[in-house]
């Protein structure tokens, strides 16, 4: 049944190149995702108990003031029309305004996404530094204490709760020690100094060559970036691991090692060199855990990002907010996925 | 003499019916699985940590609840408080103790809910094929682009706050991986001689799913539930922390690291006590669950 | 365990030194200040409405009269407005505008600028709005009620207001006098500049507007024109900062001048810092229970009754509430007129059972919705542990301000645990909410005020405060406000409990910083180093 209809819709488009039918395929698929990811978001923001008039006007306002919001928001709209109204903003490029601060979301985004985007990304480097060569030297080395203490390091990883981490990793490296700087991005001294045009202050300040600005940069993004670095790390570490033992163990390597090649030629010259694709997999999925996944860091350690933007916005339900950070969000992570899907395809020889 | 007479019938390699061959292979991977002193570590800490929740009135010094506004604060070691006593006089031993019937509660309940539904939805998917599939998948992509914590945090502001809508939420983000593993294996299984043979016996696709593509999914689910108990624990404690789980005064770890961080300057134990009960408990589970994927999961790396 | 104790304490005490032997410290024309800002919504002074916001706003617009902070007690003082004159009748108020000010774009202001100020407010008719139409003015009317002339402005009332009254209103941060040239030149689609003033400034007070980002911080800049003289201060930033131990960490090692929102806990430990002394300012947030009279038990006289004698005052001030709260159990906080220091309640169970006992109440179970803040939280609990002991089981509902908020007007909840700020530093801003409401039906629905939301029908108050705010004599007016609170307290739903107290830390070079006390906001201007 199903084996006909397929047939049948191949003969039909047999014009269409294959590579036009995948990109229209994915992209049709980005897009039903995206339309569903908005479309859930938008009922959790209308059936939630908190009223966003009540929000805006606050406790003291009177009745008039309240029916005048009200009607200006599009409340008393029915509901898809509500909805229909903002899928069609959104594809303008128009995320609304933030009902709390009266700022264009779209200026938020651009503001708070940066921050986190310079967290998640040295977080990823710091994983995959020291990720990948603790992986491969557990798999070689396998059974050896250091592979007993890859594994515990890893575990340790996956058990800690970030928030209570960062809490002590502020009390000791920035209370005690002082050797870090504290919650939030740069000192107050620092701060618009240097022109923003990426929003990283790291690599804005690299730009303008404000070399004190940097450096008081980044003795505050160290401890959360490490902290985040050491999550991924856990993970990256596992599954490299788990990879080169996949290779290690397959024929070709014995063959090569019988013709006397050596070790080292051996682990990174072939095996390392075959699970660099599933490695770029793994890479891009962590980073997009570290995109999404660091609200509580940022909670922590004041960090103006995305996540706690997101998280806030929605405690106080301001909607277009939470939409929009959501849309951001969740584009980037099936973005990176479809990124992965594709150098997949691209390099590994037994998908084609 | 008989101990051993039934490990040798454990350890047969003819196992007289099927009965018989699944206990012995189950044996066989406990045996194993002993072999992991870490697993086991694992294991003894979290039997230890249910004997605790249940026997917690017999082992707490102090009822959780009872306030001692002119004893608060107090800090490690003083006389009748072991771990101190928190902002409002409570003894921190006797909230950790009872924390620990809620940790339980809230694993408990998402281990049993979040698995379920993902089975549900990746057999009907992966069975049924077409376009019950597309939906199906594309529903489950779209609660997996979804940021989890966020989704979560939607859902518990949507409900109110509390225990049981905290489970709901962690469970509503926890599904979908489950669901592409049971698609997953279903696919797999589907095509096999074996389900071919059973539906020319006249089996209905219902009586396929529950009693042929089930029991095969249920082992590489464990080992994933096993492996995503210690982060369901953290979400959990997160939601606590951010004050949308457990409600006041229940003693909910990550509830009371909330309450401590305020006097994380003078008082650190108030903070630290309950996130070294959370680390140690969901390093358990993970060294169970790592232990028991070399066992269930010889796919994977400890061939 | 107690050894690392130890080592931890005096490692802490280590970092105590450290901060002294001084890394940093605030350039000497700059002050920052860490203090929670994300209430923040708008900075226009029609629609601003928050703590953070009023602190903005105080010193950026000047209004027609305003406070000294360096003599708070000394109550309002001619800014804008020179000089007044009271009509016969009482119902009009003459200003005469002083001369030679001018605003940050260097217009002159005008009368006309003060009149369009205050219409503009109530014609945009937002949150605050109401400070001002209680007096009688509507988006229809106001033009004929608030008149420029020349250099004088005529403000006129439905009734004859006792003076102070007004003025007090007029002092609140919707009486901000906005540079109207320079808002018109901003409108859009006929917003009298209400959307270009959200985030940017157009006053005459003693700084500017440099930036407001949301979450993050406000940054404004000294006017060296300012009436008053330029002020010490070129810069202020104001930096967000959520948690207290970030707070005192920051100001510890010298990175900000003063910190706004510390914890008793931090306090203690700062205090005991070097080069960091402590301001304690009354301030007028009032924390309190109330009862819903719809629920048939606590509607019982006995009960509210008891309900006063469950509340461990001096057990909460002396703890957790260290410093930052003091036993209050009036609706008019202290330093307002009329406002009374009778404490009768204490924590007593005996009584408590036996009022409970009259009103043959037993196996009581209710609800009490509390904002996510951890200090109600632990009142919440505090009282749940003492409800306990006379056999009241209560559950505590913890939810965002919203969300409890929304329940609260809705006459949803059984109990309320809270705080109220007042509007303007008037009796009648507590006295019209507490004990003021003329109809207490459903239909009604007159979400702003407490009583209405409690369902209480104030036995005849009303009409006391209703009198009290029309007395143009100040001791009569004192008197008739005691007497409102002595009655309200015995009879009232409401269990008033604490006052606040802003407990502000700071370097110890920082003089005359002053919150504002309980009338007002924060001012900047007269801050030295």
């Amino acid at each position: 049944m199903t084996a006909t209809d397929t047939t049948k819709e191949r003969r039909r488009r047999a014009p269409l190149a294959p590579w036009i039918r995948g990109t229209v395929l994915t992209l049709g698929s980005i897009a039903v995702t995206m339309l569903g990811l908005l479309f859930v978001t938008f009922i959790i923001g209308r059936v939630m108990p908190i009223d966003p008039v009540l929000a805006i006007v606050g406790e003291r306002a009177s009745q008039s003031t309240y029916d005048a919001v009200y009607e200006q928001l599009g409340l008393d709209q029915p509901l898809i029309v509500q909805f229909l109204y903002y899928i069609g903003d959104v594809l303008r490029g128009d995320f609304g305004t933030s009902l709390l601060n009266a700022r264009p979301v779209s200026e938020d985004i651009a503001r708070v996404f940066p921050a986190t985007l310079e967290l998640a990304t040295l977080g990823v480097i710091f994983g995959v530094v020291l990720g990948v060569p603790l992986g491969v030297i557990a798999a070689v080395r396998r059974g050896s204490w250091i592979d007993q203490v890859a594994r515990v390091v890893a575990l340790v990883g996956y058990s800690m709760p970030i928030f209570w981490l960062g809490l002590m990793g502020l009390l000791v490296f920035y209370g005690i020690l002082g050797w870090v700087g504290g919650p939030g991005r740069l000192d107050i001294f620092f701060q618009d100094i240097v022109p923003t045009r990426t929003g990283m202050i790291l690599v804005d300040s690299a730009i303008a060559g404000e070399w004190a600005v940097f450096r008081n940069a980044f003795s505050h993004i160290v401890l959360p970036a490490s902290l985040l670095g050491y999550f991924s790390l856990a993970y990256i570490s596992r599954m490299t691991r788990s990879f080169m033992l996949e290779q290690l163990s397959a024929e070709y390597i014995t063959t090569a090692r019988v013709k006397g090649m050596s070790e080292r030629q051996v682990i990174w010259g072939h095996a390392f060199k075959n699970i660099r694709v599933q490695l770029i997999t793994v890479i891009a999925l962590s980073y997009a855990n570290l995109l999404e996944g660091s609200v509580l860091t940022e909670i922590i350690f004041s960090w103006p990002g995305i996540g706690s933007y997101i998280t806030t916005a929605l405690l106080a339900a301001d909607m277009n907010a939470v939409l929009g950070g959501t849309v951001v969000v969740g584009l980037i992570f099936i973005c990176l996925n479809i990124f992965s899907d594709l150098l997949y395809r691209v390099f590994d020889p037994r998908s084609k | 003499m008989s101990e051993l007479t039934l490990r040798q019938w454990l350890l047969t390699d003819a196992p007289t019916s099927r009965r018989h061959a699944r206990l012995a292979s189950l044996y066989q991977g406990w045996l194993t699985l002993r072999g992991n002193t870490m697993a086991m570590f694992g294991l003894g800490i979290l039997i230890a940590l249910v004997l605790m929740a249940l026997m917690a009135p017999l082992l707490a010094p102090y009822d959780p609840f009872v306030q001692d506004l002119s004893n608060r604060l107090q800090p490690l070691g003083t006389e009748g408080h072991l771990l101190g006593t928190d902002s409002l006089g409570r003894d921190i031993l006797s909230r950790l103790i009872y924390g620990s019937r809620i940790t339980l509660y809230i694993v408990a309940l998402v281990a049993l809910i979040a698995p379920v539904a993902g089975l549900l939805v990746g057999t009907v998917a992966g069975y049924a094929g077409g376009w019950v599939d597309v939906v199906l998948m594309r529903i489950t992509d779209i609660f997996l682009a979804f940021p989890r914590l966020v989704l979560a945090l939607a859902f518990v502001a949507a409900l109110g706050a509390g225990i049981e809508n905290a489970v709901l939420a962690i469970s509503l983000t926890a599904w979908p991986p489950y669901a592409r593993i049971a698609r997953a294996e279903t696919l797999t299984i589907r095509s096999s001689d074996y389900i071919s043979a059973i539906r020319l016996q006249g089996a209905g696709p219902l009586r396929i799913i529950t009693k042929h593509i089930w029991p095969l999914c249920i082992s590489s689910l464990i080992v994933r539930v096993t492996l995503d108990m210690a982060g369901i624990i953290l979400a959990a404690a997160g939601l606590g922390f951010l004050g949308l789980g457990a409600q006041p005064p229940s003693p909910e770890w990550g509830a009371m690291i909330s309450e401590g961080r305020r006097f994380i300057l003078d008082h650190w134990w108030v903070a630290t006590m309950p996130g070294l009960a959370i680390f140690t408990v969901s390093l358990a589970f993970n060294l169970l669950g790592d232990g028991l994927r070399d066992v269930l999961d010889p796919k994977d790396d400890n061939r | 365990m107690n050894a690392f104790n130890r080592l931890l304490a005096s490692a802490a005490l280590g970092l105590a030194l450290t901060a002294t032997a001084g890394i940093a410290e605030t350039p000497a024309n700059m002050l920052v200040i860490a203090h929670r800002i994300d209430d923040i919504k708008t900075l226009d002074p029609a629609e601003s409405f928050e703590f953070a916001g009023s602190d903005v706003s105080r010193n950026i617009y000047m209004k027609l009269v305003n406070f000294d902070p360096m003599d708070l007690d000394a109550g309002y003082q001619p800014e804008i407005a020179e000089s007044w004159e009271v009509s016969e009748d009482g119902r009009t108020i003459t200003f005469m505008i002083r001369e030679g000010l001018t605003f940050h774009s260097g217009n002159p202001v005008r009368a006309e600028d003060a009149a369009w100020s205050l219409q503009r407010a109530v014609i945009l008719n937002k949150t605050p709005s109401f400070i001002l139409t209680q007096f009688g003015f509507t988006p229809e009317n106001v033009t004929e009620m608030i008149v420029a002339d020349g250099n004088t402005l005529t403000i006129t009332t439905d009734k004859p207001y006792a003076t102070s009254f007004v003025l007090n209103c007029l002092t609140a941060t919707i009486g901000g006098i906005v540079d109207k040239e320079v808002a018109m030149a901003n409108e859009v689609d006929g917003d009298m500049g209400n959307n270009w003033l959200k985030t940017n400034s157009a006053g005459s007070g003693a700084y500017k507007l440099d930036s407001w980002k949301p979450n993050e911080s406000v940054t404004i800049s000294s006017n060296p024109d300012f009436w008053r003289g330029a002020p010490a201060m070129e810069r202020v930033i104001v930096r967000h900062v959520v948690e207290s131990a970030s707070q005192r960490l920051l100001l510890e090692r010298g990175d900000i001048d003063i910190a706004r929102n510390l914890n008793p806990e931090d306090v203690a430990g700062a205090s005991a810092a070097d080069g960091i002394k402590i301001v304690d300012e009354l301030k007028g947030r009032l924390m309190y229970i109330s009862l819903n009279q719809q629920h048939p038990e606590l509607s019982k006289p006995e009960v509210r009754q008891a309900f006063k004698y469950l509340i461990d005052y001096e057990g909460m001030q002396n703890s957790f509430l260290n410093g930052q709260y003091v036993t209050h159990q009036n609706f008019l906080p202290q330093t307002y007129l009329g406002a009374s220091d009778e404490n009768p309640f204490s924590l007593n169970i005996e009584r408590a059972r036996e009022l409970l006992a009259e009103a043959g109440v037993e196996n009581l179970s209710i609800e009490v919705g509390v904002r996510e803040a951890q200090e109600r939280i632990e009142i919440a609990q505090t009282m749940q542990n003492a409800l306990a002991q006379v056999g009241i089981e209560m559950n505590i509902t913890v939810g965002t301000a919203s969300q409890i908020l929304d329940r609260y007007r809705a006459r949803d909840l059984d109990v309320y645990l809270g705080a109220w700020g007042p509007d303007y530093p008037d009796p009648q801003t507590n006295a019209g909410t507490f004990a003021y409401n003329p109809d207490n039906s459903d239909e009604a629905n007159a979400t702003g005020l407490l009583a209405w939301r409690n369902s209480w029908d104030t036995g005849g108050l009303t009409e006391k405060v209703d009198a009290a705010v029309i007395e143009n004599d100040r001791d009569t007016r004192a008197q008739m406000y005691l007497d409102i609170q002595a009655e309200f307290r015995e009879t009232s739903p409401f269990v008033i409990m604490f006052q606040q107290v802003e407990q502000s830390a700071m370097r110890e070079n920082v003089t005359d910083f002053s919150t504002g006390q309980a009338i007002t906001a924060a001012s900047y201007w007269q801050v030295t180093k």
